[in-house]
C-alpha cells in the first residue's frame, strides 16, 4: 500500500509587490500502488512545483499530500526523488553515491556497499563502481541517480524530468531500462516530462496539467501491455490527443 | 619529457648565472660584505650556522610557532566559517565583531600577545594565528555560502534530516576545495606573521628573531641566510600542502573544473 494522495492542493508564491501568484490551484489526485504516472503539462505549469511538495521540499499553501497513510511535512527517504539536473555528489565514488542514504540510515559499511552493488548491477553499470561521477556521460549518471533513489527502498519514486538533458536516443533507452526497474522493483513512480511522446511510452496514466495556476485537466488512461511500439497507430492517436490537450490549454489562458 | 628536461636545464642554468652576476657585483662593485654579502660569504655563513646547530633549532622553533598558529586559525577557522554560512542568525551576529577584528594588522597583535603569553611559542602561535584565522574564515563562510542548492536537496531527500548531517555529508565536502584554498593562503599569511613576530621579540628563537638578532650584530651574510631558508621553507611548506591536498582530498575535484 504506497499510494499517493493530493487533496485540494494549492501553491502561491508570493511576488516582491507583497502579491502572490498562484502556481498550483484545487489540485486532486490519486496514484495507486505500483502504478506509473506521469505529469505532463505547457512549460510554467507547475508540474515541477506538485512533484517537489510531492517530496517534501515545498511545502503546499493549502490542502496536503498523504503517502501511505501518513501526510507530507518534509523530505523522507521513503520518497526517493531523481532530478533533472545531475545531482550525484561529486566528491563521492558511484558506489558510495548509492550507498548514500543507507549511511544516513546508520547501514554499515559491507552491508551497504552490497546492496549498492545490487543497485548498480540493476541500473547496468558494474563496472563504473569505483569512477567519480565526472567520468560518467550524462545517461550514466542518470542512472545512478536512480539506483541511488532506489537504494533507499522508497515507497514512491519522483522523477522530474530526470531524461531531459539527454540525447534522443539516450532517451529511449533509458526510458526502456527504467521500465524494467520498474517492473523489478515495483515501485509506484510519478515522473514529470514534457515529451509526451516519453509519457505515452512509460505510464499507466497521464496527468495533463493546465498553466497558471496549474490544475488537472485531464487524466489520461493507456492500459496497453509494455513494451509499447511508439510507431503504433494508437500510440500516435493518443499522442496527437495529448498534446492538442497541451496546446489547448495553452490558448485558452 | 624532453621539453621538461630542457626547462629545468635552462632554469638551473640561470640560477647559476644569476649567483655568478650576485657574486661579481658583490666583490667588484660594492666590495663591502656589510652593504652586500657574496654568494661565497652567505655559504660560509650557512656551513657555520648549520654546524653549530642552531640553524636547526631554529628551524624547529620557527615550525612549532607556525604549526600552533596555523592548527589554532584551522580548528577555530573552520567551524565559524561554517556556522556563519550555514546558519543566518550566527551570521548576524557574529559578522559585526568579524568586521572590526578583520582590518587589524596582525602585527598590531604583538604587544598584547606579550602580555597575555610572555615570551612563549604561544605568543608567537598567536600573531600568526591572528593572521591565518581570517583567511580560512572567509573561504569557509563564502564555501558554505554557495553550496548548490541540488546537493542540499539531494541530501535531504536521501535521508539527511538534521544540519548537522547536511552539513557534515552534503556542505563539507562540497566546500572542500576552497576551505583548502584558504588554508593554503593563510599558510603564506601566516608565515609572514611568523617572521614579524619572532622579529619583534615575540619570541627568543626562531629564524625571524635569528634574522633581526643577527642584524644588530651586523652578520649581514648570516641574515641572508636567515631570509633564503624562510623564502625556502615557505615553498616547501605550500608544495607539501598542495601536493597532499590535491593527492588526498581533491581528486574527484580535478575533473569538475576547467583546467
Amino acid at each position: 500500500m504506497s499510494g499517493v494522495i493530493v487533496e485540494n492542493l494549492s501553491k502561491a508564491f508570493p511576488k516582491e509587490d507583497g502579491d502572490v501568484i498562484w502556481a498550483l490551484k484545487d489540485i486532486n489526485l490519486e496514484i495507486r500502488d505500483e502504478e506509473f504516472v506521469c505529469l505532463v503539462g505547457p512549460s510554467g505549469c507547475g508540474k515541477t512545483t506538485l512533484l517537489r511538495i510531492i517530496a517534501g521540499l515545498e511545502s503546499p499553501t493549502t490542502g496536503r499530500v498523504i503517502v501511505d497513510g501518513n501526510v507530507v511535512t518534509g523530505p523522507d527517504p521513503r520518497r526517493g526523488m531523481v532530478f533533472q539536473e545531475y545531482s550525484l555528489f561529486p566528491w563521492q565514488k558511484v558506489i558510495d553515491n548509492i550507498a548514500f542514504g543507507l549511511e544516513m540510515r546508520g547501514v554499515g559499511k559491507e552491508e551497504r556497499r552490497k546492496i549498492g552493488e545490487r543497485y548498480l548491477e540493476m541500473v547496468g553499470l558494474s563496472q563504473f563502481r569505483d569512477a567519480y561521477p565526472y567520468e560518467l556521460s550524462g545517461g550514466m549518471r542518470q542512472r545512478v541517480a536512480i539506483a541511488r533513489a532506489l537504494a533507499n527502498d522508497p515507497d514512491v519514486l519522483l522523477m522530474d524530468e530526470p531524461f531531459g538533458a539527454l540525447d534522443a536516443q539516450t532517451r529511449n533507452r533509458m526510458q526502456g531500462e527504467l521500465l524494467s526497474i520498474w517492473e523489478q522493483t515495483k515501485k509506484t513512480i510519478l515522473f514529470v516530462t514534457h515529451s509526451v511522446d516519453e509519457a505515452v511510452y512509460l505510464s499507466d496514466r497521464i496527468v495533463v496539467l493546465t498553466p497558471r495556476p496549474g490544475s488537472v485537466r485531464e487524466i489520461v488512461e493507456i492500459p496497453w501491455p509494455r513494451p509499447r511500439d511508439r510507431t503504433s497507430i494508437e500510440f500516435a492517436d493518443v499522442r496527437r490527443k495529448v498534446l492538442r490537450m497541451i496546446e489547448d490549454t495553452e490558448n485558452s489562458r | 619529457m624532453k621539453r621538461q628536461k630542457q626547462k629545468q636545464l635552462l632554469g638551473i642554468a640561470a640560477l647559476i648565472i644569476a649567483a655568478a652576476i650576485w657574486q661579481f657585483v658583490a666583490e667588484y662593485v660594492v666590495g663591502r660584505s656589510f652593504i652586500l654579502p657574496s654568494v661565497t660569504d652567505v655559504a660560509v655563513a650557512f656551513v657555520n650556522l648549520l654546524a653549530s646547530g642552531t640553524l636547526l633549532i631554529d628551524i624547529g622553533v620557527s615550525f612549532k610557532h607556525f604549526g600552533i598558529g596555523i592548527l589554532a586559525a584551522i580548528f577555530l577557522g573552520v567551524p565559524v566559517g561554517i556556522l556563519m554560512g550555514w546558519f543566518r542568525v550566527a551570521d548576524s551576529l557574529l559578522d559585526p565583531i568579524i568586521e572590526i577584528l578583520r582590518p587589524i594588522p596582525p602585527l598590531a597583535w604583538i604587544p598584547f600577545a606579550i602580555i597575555w603569553f610572555g615570551l612563549t611559542a604561544a605568543a608567537a602561535g598567536f600573531v600568526i594565528f591572528v593572521g591565518a584565522f581570517f583567511p580560512i574564515l572567509t573561504a569557509t563562510y563564502t564555501a558554505f555560502r554557495s553550496v548548490p542548492k541540488i546537493y542540499v536537496e539531494a541530501g535531504k531527500v536521501l535521508g539527511c534530516d538534521t544540519s548537522f548531517e547536511l552539513i557534515r555529508h552534503v556542505a563539507l565536502p562540497s566546500a572542500i576545495p576552497s576551505i583548502a584554498s584558504g588554508i593554503r593562503i593563510s599558510m603564506g599569511v601566516g608565515w609572514m606573521c611568523l617572521v614579524a613576530a619572532e622579529m619583534f621579540g615575540v619570541s627568543r628563537n626562531g629564524l625571524g628573531y635569528q634574522l633581526w638578532h643577527n642584524y644588530y650584530l651586523h652578520q649581514m651574510p648570516e641574515v641572508v641566510v636567515y631570509m633564503l631558508i624562510l623564502g625556502f621553507a615557505g615553498l616547501i611548506i605550500d608544495h607539501i600542502f598542495r601536493h597532499y591536498v590535491d593527492q588526498r582530498l581533491l581528486r574527484w575535484h580535478e575533473g569538475e573544473v576547467a583546467s
